[in-house]
């Protein structure tokens, strides 16, 4: 393709993206000369461009455009809903022509002749009577033919032949005797309808000048000239080779340095500390030439929030806060389509209709805002509508129809895990499937691209106030700070995205603190349980025998965060922060999913870069592969659950009582002084995350001969914490013991409230607890009442 | 009458050769990082001046036995459409130039293995030069390759 060809397909595509906002803005200002005056100018510039590249189609639409805005500029029309569509349906169908000629060099097969009506119709509107709107649509065929007969004999001309050919399009009123009929008719027709719309800018804005305001027109001139000496267009490619070169030089520094901190020659050592210097800052610059602000995908959403606006019957007004955020622009490529769908998603389920909103008070118009800020190295962006909100009941019951959760769990949920539910796959609410969203796709793959890249997502709403999606993403892809551990010999980087904290268990404090739940080994991380991986384990390096060994020694905790879940990675040893330049893996190992790619450490080795949530993945399947050897049955109700159903608390009460609480029936293990017992009425209460929770004695409960001094004289108390639906309770009990995996025979004895029964495990004989008839027995009506009203939210 | 130049190699006692233009370079031995869970074939990641390259043993992906201990492999480093791949030979042998009227299509009587990873073999004085399909040898993720092992 002709390189004047391919200028003008990125400029004009540029221009069109532009055009979208301008138009969306003018619509809410429909006043403003230098809104109008930038539309007529890059519709101008389109049409004029395409005149003498040939491409006689293009230039038709772009008039009647053109012809359009002109009576907007002159005043004589004003900007309307109906004359906004009809001018972005123009700028969709050039933009649809533009990727003709990209493709094939040729501006399509389709003429628009019904939008090329449909705009001159639009600008007869109501100063020129119904047949000017129908005289109108004629120019533009007698246009073309001219049009091309001259245009087509200089274009394998020179460019410099190409100008003055193009020229008397641009101008017509003037040359109007000189030129031949073409020239003479189309300025003829010009001049019935509207004598500025074909003339040169510069006359316009004169006109515009002396007619009106003269105020906008001087600054806009007066940007554009220092845009254009400050920066030149560089590509991509070029970008990026740039930043895998720079990637190179700091390997070959950190390389360097390493020598150098071994030699005494101090004229190499103050040459190494320069380069060392240099190369981070050329880092730190190249880096910056690959960001971009984010407004640049944002500069579509107006758009698409009018035309969705306008299509579900919503009023809304969209609010960008920090557009100038800047992100790699690998980044920004790869979040595009997720926000897009958050975006929709909101129009769509999110802001009610203009009614509705007015019947439960609020302002007709409802506000989506867009919001991007940095934050601990990370980039947050938070797209927040003011509409109905998520209504946690109904996710529930879908959630539970769906097969998604058992039922029993869905009950137990805080609104703020359920709510992260709808980023499972196969999950919708919307009562009808719009054309917008509501199919029950999107969410989850949301959530899947965001995690792609290193990003988290989460959901955040109040019934009737608005929900709150946010979104956190690392600022790069290329260069990322990371854990560097060590196991089996080899060097693993784990990216500090994902990194929570790093727990190192003493030779003879890990006995203790490693426990196992069912086979699967876990750690009482401040009393909540953690599930723990060997990386050795999962990575096949070592055998099982040698882990055995290994646990003769310390023990070293990665904890890491993969999408909700924590996870302990153990590893041999951690040995260092760096910052890694990440390079992507071959095709060849694409397939596995512990790893996200590779680097090269300042020695010049290569490592491996673990993907967290990968990890977390694989790990769960090898779960899910002991458990289906064990019962078929259980995997249907999901890993987890299953794991949960057979693992038992264990707890001493009394002296010689021994209580066992099924570990799913668990919310946490806490343990607090005792001075944190307070008392509304008779019944023992605790201040507890913000909420006054309950407390019940197991030991009044189930009565034991207990040593009473001795719980007495107690400094602390341990409690079970037990949620029901929105309702906690702790449970204190005198000691926790273990946890079992047990799936022994309970048998029921003497009948005893709020006791499934009786087993014998670690050789003891222990009363399995029905916990929800406990608490009922211990504070009746508490589940009960608040139960039902808790679900109403 | 056509010819071609091909760079040789051995791998156990045959002598195999890729078209000149299809191998970028040939290095001694590297550092080698492996990679764990990759398929066997895969003998792990070398730095080649700040890109990472896979290396592949050709004994394993042919099934030759392993490689004795103590030797060190030579990389052959090729072009692929996906980017540089290194195959780790036994040893390294000289740019020969063979005529395209010596060649034949494998006999069909060749270890399976081997037959789909080679084009045909140039018949040389004295001995068969197996012209490898470098593509076909990178790439190991097939299902085939994992099952056998």
């Amino acid at each position: 393709m002709d390189e004047i060809v391919k200028d003008f397909l990125i400029e004009s595509n540029e221009n069109l993206d532009r055009l979208d906002q301008e138009l969306v803005k003018l619509e809410s200002d429909p006043s403003s000369k230098e809104l109008l005056g930038s539309v007529f100018r890059t519709i101008h510039t389109i049409k004029g461009s395409c005149g003498f590249l040939g491409f006689a189609r293009l230039e038709k639409l772009a008039h009647a455009g053109e012809n359009l805005l002109s009576r907007l500029r002159d005043g004589k029309l004003s900007l309307n809903a109906e004359i906004t569509s009809g001018l972005l349906a123009m700028v969709d169908a050039v933009r649809r022509m533009l990727a003709a000629i990209q493709a094939t060099g040729q501006d399509g097969e389709e003429d628009y002749i019904s939008l090329i009506e449909r705009l001159a119709f639009l600008q007869g509107d109501p100063a020129v009577s119904p047949q000017g709107a129908n005289s109108a649509v004629p120019p533009a065929p007698q246009l073309s033919p001219e049009s091309q007969a001259e245009v087509e004999v200089p274009s394998n001309d020179e460019i410099v032949l190409l100008a003055p050919a193009a020229r008397p399009f641009e101008k017509p009123p003037e040359c109007e005797p000189a030129p031949p009929a073409s020239a003479a008719k189309l300025a003829g027709e010009a001049r019935e309808k509207n004598p500025p719309a074909t003339d040169e800018f510069v006359r316009a804005e004169s006109a515009a000048r002396s007619e009106d305001t003269p105020v906008p027109e001087p600054t806009v001139e007066s940007h554009n000239p220092q845009a254009t000496m400050e920066t030149i267009r560089v590509g991509v490619t070029l970008l990026d080779r740039l930043m895998n070169l720079v990637g190179e030089l700091v390997l070959a520094r950190n390389q360097l340095l390493q020598f150098s901190n071994g030699t005494p020659d101090a004229g190499f050592l103050a040459v190494s500390q320069r380069m060392n210097l240099i190369a981070t800052e050329l880092q730190e610059e190249v880096m910056k030439t690959r960001m971009q602000p984010i407004g640049n995908i944002w500069n579509k959403f107006p758009r698409t929030v009018r035309d969705l606006a306008h299509s579900c019957g919503k009023e809304v007004r969209l609010v960008m806060e920090g557009q100038d955020t800047e992100l790699d622009r690998t980044i920004i490529e790869a979040i595009k389509d997720p926000l897009t769908h958050l975006v929709r998603n909101a129009m769509d389920h999110g802001i009610e209709e203009p009614e509705v909103r007015k019947s439960s008070g609020k302002e007709p118009v409802g506000v989506l805002t867009l919001r991007a800020f940095h934050e601990g190295g990370q980039v947050n962006i938070e797209i927040s509508d003011d509409g109905a909100g998520l209504n946690g009941d109904r996710i529930r019951q879908k959630a539970i129809e769906r097969g998604l959760i058992p039922a029993q769990q869905a009950g137990r949920m805080p609104d703020r895990d359920v709510f992260n539910l709808i980023f499972l796959p196969g999950f919708s609410t919307a009562e009808k499937i719009t054309n917008v969203s509501g199919r029950g796709v999107g969410m989850d793959v949301v959530k899947t691209n965001v995690e792609k890249i290193g990003g988290t997502v989460d959901i955040q709403s109040t019934a009737g106030r608005g929900t709150t999606v946010r979104v956190k993403i690392p600022l790069t892809l290329a260069i990322i700070p990371a854990l560097i551990a060590t196991c089996g010999g080899e060097r693993f980087a784990i990216p500090q995205v994902s990194l929570s904290e790093l727990v190192r268990l003493d030779a003879e404090e890990n006995g203790r603190g490693i426990e196992l739940v069912h086979g699967a080994p876990v750690y009482r991380l401040r009393g909540r349980l953690l599930p723990l991986v060997c990386l050795d384990r999962e990575l096949g390096l070592k055998a099982a025998a040698d882990n055995a060994a290994s646990r003769e020694a310390a023990i070293n905790i990665v904890v890491l965060q993969a999408e909700e879940q924590q996870f302990g990675l153990i590893v041999d040893e951690i040995t260092d922060t760096e910052e890694i330049v990440v390079k992507p893996l071959g095709k060849q190992l694409k397939g596995i999913s512990a790893y996200s790619g590779a680097t090269i450490m300042g020695d010049g080795r290569v490592a491996l870069i673990l993907d967290v949530s990968g990890l977390a993945q694989k790990a769960r399947v090898i779960a899910e592969a002991h458990e289906s050897a064990h019962e078929e049955a259980r995997k249907e109700a999901g890993n987890e659950q299953a794991r949960d159903e057979h693992a038992l608390l264990l707890a001493e009460n009394g002296l010689e009582g021994r209580v066992a609480i099924p570990l799913s029936m668990v919310a946490r293990l806490e343990e607090f002084p005792r001075t944190v017992i307070e008392h509304a009425g008779a019944q023992e209460v605790m201040q507890y995350r913000g909420q006054i929770i309950p407390l019940i004695r197991l030991s009044q409960l189930i009565p034991a001969t207990s040593d009473a001094e001795k719980l007495a004289s107690a400094a602390s108390i341990q409690v079970v914490v037990y949620a029901e639906g929105k309702r906690t309770v702790g449970l204190i009990v005198d000691r926790i013991v273990d946890i079992v995996e047990e799936r022994a025979a309970v048998e029921p004895l003497a009948p005893r409230a709020g006791i499934v029964g009786s087993f014998v495990t670690q050789r003891q004989v222990t009363d399995l607890l029905d916990v929800p008839a406990l608490v009922r027995a211990a504070v009746p009506g508490l589940l009960d009442v608040v139960g039902p009203e808790a679900g109403r939210v | 009458m056509a010819s071609q130049q091909f760079c040789t190699f051995l791998l156990d006692r045959y002598l195999f050769g890729v078209p000149v233009p299809q191998v970028q370079e040939v290095i001694r031995s590297q550092p080698m990082t492996p990679v764990p869970l990759a398929p066997p074939a895969v003998q792990g990641l070398i730095n080649l001046r700040g890109q990472i390259v896979l290396a592949i043993d050709l004994r394993r992906r042919l099934s030759f036995g392993e490689r004795a201990q103590g030797e060190l492999p030579v990389n052959v480093v090729v072009r692929t459409p996906d980017g540089a791949v290194s195959l780790l030979v036994d040893e390294i042998g000289d740019v020969i130039e063979v005529e395209e009227s010596t060649f034949e299509v494998s006999p069909e009587t060749l270890d399976h293995s081997v037959r789909a990873t080679i084009f045909g073999v140039y018949k040389l004085d004295g001995r068969l030069l197996h012209v490898l399909d470098k593509d076909k040898a990178c790439q190991v993720g097939d299902l085939e390759m994992v099952s056998r092992h």
